[in-house]
């Protein structure tokens, strides 16, 4: 499945510093369909290199980060239960960050 | 994938509580509403204003600095504020005041963020520095002192730095980026410093009045998630350009340890929705017992997709001051 990641607020840093990242990522076996919660481990495992703590805690991300899929608030879309679909794009954005 | 599901991006959530039109793309942390992008920016921007109304922050033809530093908060506070002065025709004079520590690889690349706010917004920008102010950058006081206390030297050359830029500016008020969760971090800091003045004070909107130059806080009510997906809903219109690196110097600073804490207790749930989604659910025992792992791995709340849904509505964190 075709999907562009998105990392902001300082989390690109954990991705060697490129913010935007067109990946793909084969849904689970069988009829199960893709996840967050999937893709957060496909995630840290392929594209995390540094600081997994900064982006993950436990199976979610770190509270303080934000996750839009396809620009909507992944609060109302049930997080790490979100279905993904071809060509969704998910954003994380922390905001651990000074200002 | 099935076919019919990939032509289109088919919603997933439900409509906006506000316009009821809409498709709702956000849920407000304060209110737990369910709120299209549309309404959340006229929400947003509204809410600050009646802030700025109602506490009565500023008066027709004053001057206003802007403390910017490049980073979210005050990017956002610089832009609302020339936004809502335009809007509402406030008669401010406003500034942008920044401070050059001396940081480098930190600070000289979010200064460029703010030269390049001061020609989008319009706004004058001044920039004081460490360097000319004290004679030393802190590149020279880490140097000098290490990495541990460093933060304090920082952080009082700071206070007293914007201080003296605004009065060089000749304002009347500056202005700061501080949001809820800064204060609700500060709250949680000083009882742990034992700090009791500054615990009665730190959460006033507009401190220093009996000084030469108040200061106040037009974000004092805003939660820091909507500041932060402020710019990000904005990005079809116009995407506001903001630094977001952490402080090289400052990766052992007290501070993120009161964030991060906060940050976990606004994550738990209620007790009682738990074991009601359980007795709910034909699952009594799902609140009985220690399922969660002490760094909060195990959840004891069902992972389905409405079950969660439920649980956040009820989501602690909701701190109001």
């Amino acid at each position: 499945m075709h999907l562009t990641l998105e990392f902001g607020g300082g989390l690109e840093l954990l991705c060697q510093s490129v913010k935007i990242h067109n990946v793909e990522v084969d849904s689970p076996a069988g009829d199960e369909k893709l996840t967050m919660k999937d893709l957060l481990s496909w995630v840290r495992s392929n594209l995390i290199k540094e600081r997994p703590e900064m982006f993950m805690k436990g199976d979610s991300v770190r509270p303080g980060v934000l996750v839009l899929v396809n620009d909507c608030d992944w609060e109302l879309s049930g997080q790490l239960d979100t279905t993904l679909e071809e060509k969704d794009v998910i954003v994380f954005i922390s905001t651990l960050h000074g200002g | 994938m099935e076919e019919s599901e990939a032509t289109t991006k088919i919603p997933r959530s439900r409509q906006c509580c506000i316009c009821k039109d809409r498709r709702a793309a956000l849920k407000r942390p304060k209110t737990l509403e369910q709120i299209c992008r549309e309404c959340f920016y006229a929400a947003f921007e509204e809410e600050i204003h009646k802030v700025i109304v109602d506490n009565q922050l500023f008066k027709p033809g004053e001057r206003v600095a802007v403390g910017a530093s490049g980073g979210k908060d005050s990017t956002v506070l610089a832009y609302v504020m020339s936004e809502l002065n335009r809007r509402h025709q406030y008669g401010l004079e406003l500034f942008l005041l920044s401070v050059d520590e001396g940081i480098t690889g930190y600070r000289d690349d979010s200064l460029e963020t703010v030269k390049r706010n001061e020609i989008q917004y319009g706004l004058p920008l001044k920039i004081v520095s460490y360097k000319d102010l004290y004679g030393w950058s802190m590149d020279e006081i880490v140097k000098a002192i290490g990495l541990k206390n460093n933060c304090t030297f920082c952080g009082v050359f700071r206070r007293q730095a914007l201080d003296r830029g605004a009065a060089l500016l000749e304002v009347d008020k500056l202005v700061t980026g501080h949001n809820a969760d800064d204060i609700a971090e500060t709250v949680l800091l000083n009882i742990l410093r034992g700090d009791i003045a500054r615990l009665g004070r730190c959460t006033s909107i507009t401190t220093g009045e009996d000084g030469k130059i108040p200061r106040c806080k037009p974000f004092k009510y805003t939660y820091e998630k909507e500041i932060v997906i402020y710019p990000y809903t904005y990005a079809y219109f116009k995407k506001l350009d903001y630094f977001s690196t952490e402080c090289i110097y400052s990766p052992n600073a007290y501070r993120g340890f009161a964030r991060e804490f906060i940050k976990d207790l606004e994550r738990k749930w209620c007790k009682a929705c738990v074991l009601l989604e359980g007795l709910n659910r034909g699952l009594p025992k799902l609140g009985i017992g220690r399922t969660r792992g002490r760094n909060g791995q195990q959840r004891d709340v069902p992972q389905t997709n409405g079950g969660m849904k439920n649980m956040e509505s009820k989501q602690r964190g909701t701190l109001d001051f």
